[in-house]
């Protein structure tokens, strides 16, 4: 019985699981070792391509001294930033006027919001791309952190409506009583109690910031203000000529700020994405 | 009481201050302040591009210069425009196929993982990588891995004696269809593993036990309790993905660029082509715009079971 019952657990748990994980992480893994093969390595058909025979770090060397990637990094991270402290605060204030103040055309406008999460980017950038030069933002960071508040802030609308709900109402009853402003109720009371959701929404911010594609490719055609996806694949890949080792090295280092946020809070990712969902 | 306070504080102000301390407690006063940054960030950069784009693919606007109202023409052309016409079969294709694939593996994988055993946590994690890294930097290395001379695929097959020649992944129109349906495979069974296991954990351990007493297998519980069950959250879950590989546009603009020959677009990848290269800007909103009324169905189903949960 034992052994039938480990047997039927190997079949039904850790070989359906290796093949997904194999799956899941191969990728990575081909990122990871063409990052580290020297060119002759890599354009050798006799050898065994899923090892590294002779490990250099050229690729990395020539990554950052051929191409300005620390400069990419640089505006990447001060979009993603910018755009996660603005899309925070805006959707912080709301969420809370949503739920809690209970005014008038509360409800309507959270579904308005909510809704502004559904329209697809791909519908968006080409009128987008007519405004943004009327506005003088053509090739400008700003044009950037201006325009991924649009969908981050429907979502983190969303998940702090939930964490606000999760608070009792008799707190602020109590502190009103005792005649604390709601300014105050605010900034005392309902902040400290949802500082997870917070946390939360922020590292939703950061990480779709620094994904985001389409509206950086479009907006954005000075090699300097690049951010560091479209810098990539434009500048390594000049004609037919393929940066394949440098390119696997921009699109490891690049992958890394990311993975470091959310290794830090798996939690609080895995809660935002639940917890939206079931909103 | 207001009134006392506010003179106190403030005599020569008193006025005022009190009408704006009284304004700062008035919810909708304080309502709408509170809402207004991200109202109008919503409403510059969203709500009225979403109308210009209406507007826009109705005209001839092309890149730097002003566009007149052309009427229904840029659709018009579009329909009889060969390339246009593959690219909407391709969108359908692209997104019904993953979409299903993803869902089934999606579901697998949550299943799988519903049972505790030790460091959970940290494969949890793992099997949302996929949906954590930039598409843009997988979809490069997704690139490279469909390479027709140096894929590791290829050269595994071929060791294992399942093909004898190089696969051209993205060389003929088929090869890159699936090429490009398994990188979002890849990429979004995340999405719905980790969605679904929430969902899948707060279904009683009784109701299989019963069933397990009652002689059912292991499909049939599936069948008729984890399914079910989960159908709701399912239904969210499949929705979303829906509309974002509708709308996709980075991975497939960075592994094939819509080729070979134009054999790939997607209704992104056309439409930004015809707009940000071409400089066509009206024809491309046209392109967009096509995605108008599957999204509006999408977006409806969404919102009846959303409401339905609430």
């Amino acid at each position: 019985m034992g052994v039938e019952r480990s047997g039927s657990k190997i079949v039904k748990f850790y070989v359906p699981l290796a093949f997904y994980l194999i799956f899941l992480l191969f990728p990575f893994y081909w990122m990871t070792i063409t990052t580290f093969k020297s060119d002759q390595e890599l354009y050798n058909l006799k050898l065994d391509p899923f090892f590294i025979h002779s490990p250099t770090i050229n690729h990395v060397v020539e990554l950052f001294t051929q191409t300005i990637f620390l400069r990419w990094m640089a505006n990447t991270f001060f979009v993603a930033i910018m755009a996660t402290a603005i899309s925070l605060a805006a959707s912080l204030l709301a969420a809370y006027a949503i739920q809690r103040l209970r005014f008038k055309t509360a409800g309507p406008t959270g579904v308005a919001i909510f809704l502004g999460y559904l329209i697809p980017q791909t519908i968006l950038f080409i009128p987008l791309a007519t405004i943004i030069f009327k506005f003088g933002l053509w090739d400008s960071l700003w044009a950037l952190i201006l325009i991924y508040p649009t969908f981050l802030i429907p979502f983190c609308t969303w998940l702090l409506m939930g964490y606000f709900k999760s608070i009792p109402k008799e707190m602020e009853e109590c502190a009103m009583i005792d005649g604390a402003s709601r300014i105050k109720i605010f900034r005392r009371i309902i902040l400290p109690l949802c500082l997870p959701g917070v946390l939360s929404a922020g590292i939703f911010c950061f990480t779709l910031s620094w994904n985001e594609y389409l509206y950086a490719l479009s907006f954005i055609s000075t090699t300097a203000k690049k951010t560091v996806a479209v810098g990539l694949v434009t500048e390594l890949v000049r004609g037919d000529v393929y940066h394949w080792g440098a390119l696997m090295a921009g699109a490891l280092c690049a992958s890394v700020p990311v993975a470091l946020v959310y290794s830090f809070f798996v939690e609080n990712y895995v809660a935002g994405m639940t917890g939206a969902l079931k909103e | 009481m207001d009134t006392v306070a506010a003179s106190e504080t403030a005599p020569g102000w008193g006025g005022l201050r009190q009408r704006f301390s009284r304004a700062m407690e008035n919810p909708t006063f304080l309502g709408f302040l509170f809402v207004a940054p991200a109202e109008l960030l919503l409403l510059i950069f969203l709500a009225y591009p979403f109308l210009l784009g209406l507007w826009l693919g109705f005209t001839n606007t092309i890149l730097g210069g002003k566009g007149e109202f052309v009427g229904f023409n840029n659709y018009a052309y579009l329909l009889s425009d060969p390339t246009f016409r593959l690219a909407v079969f391709n969108s359908f294709f692209y997104t019904v196929v993953a979409v299903i694939l993803k869902a089934v593996l999606g579901i697998g994988l949550a299943v799988v993982l519903n049972r505790d055993f030790r460091s959970k946590g940290l494969v949890r994690a793992i099997v949302l990588l996929p949906w954590i890294i930039p598409t843009a930097l997988s979809a490069i290395c997704f690139w490279w891995l469909f390479d027709s001379t140096f894929s590791g695929i290829s050269w595994l097959l071929i060791k294992l004696g399942i093909i004898d020649h190089f696969i051209d992944f993205l060389g003929t129109p088929w090869n890159a269809r699936w090429s490009l349906v398994a990188a979002n495979v890849w990429r979004g069974i995340p999405f719905f593993t980790i969605g679904l296991l929430a969902g899948l954990q707060t279904v009683s351990q009784d109701l299989y036990e019963a069933a397990e007493i009652d002689g059912a297998g292991s499909w049939k519980k599936f069948r008729k309790i984890t399914l079910p069950l989960l159908t709701p959250l399912l239904t969210v879950v499949t929705v979303f993905s829906t509309i974002w590989t509708f709308a996709d546009f980075q991975l497939v603009w960075i592994i094939t660029k819509g080729g070979p020959a134009s054999a790939t677009h997607i209704f992104g990848t056309l439409s930004y082509e015809r707009a940000m290269q071409g400089g066509r800007f009206g024809e491309g909103a046209a392109v967009s715009n096509f995605m108008l009324p599957i999204l509006v169905i999408c977006v409806l189903i969404a919102f009846i079971f959303l409401r339905k949960e609430d």
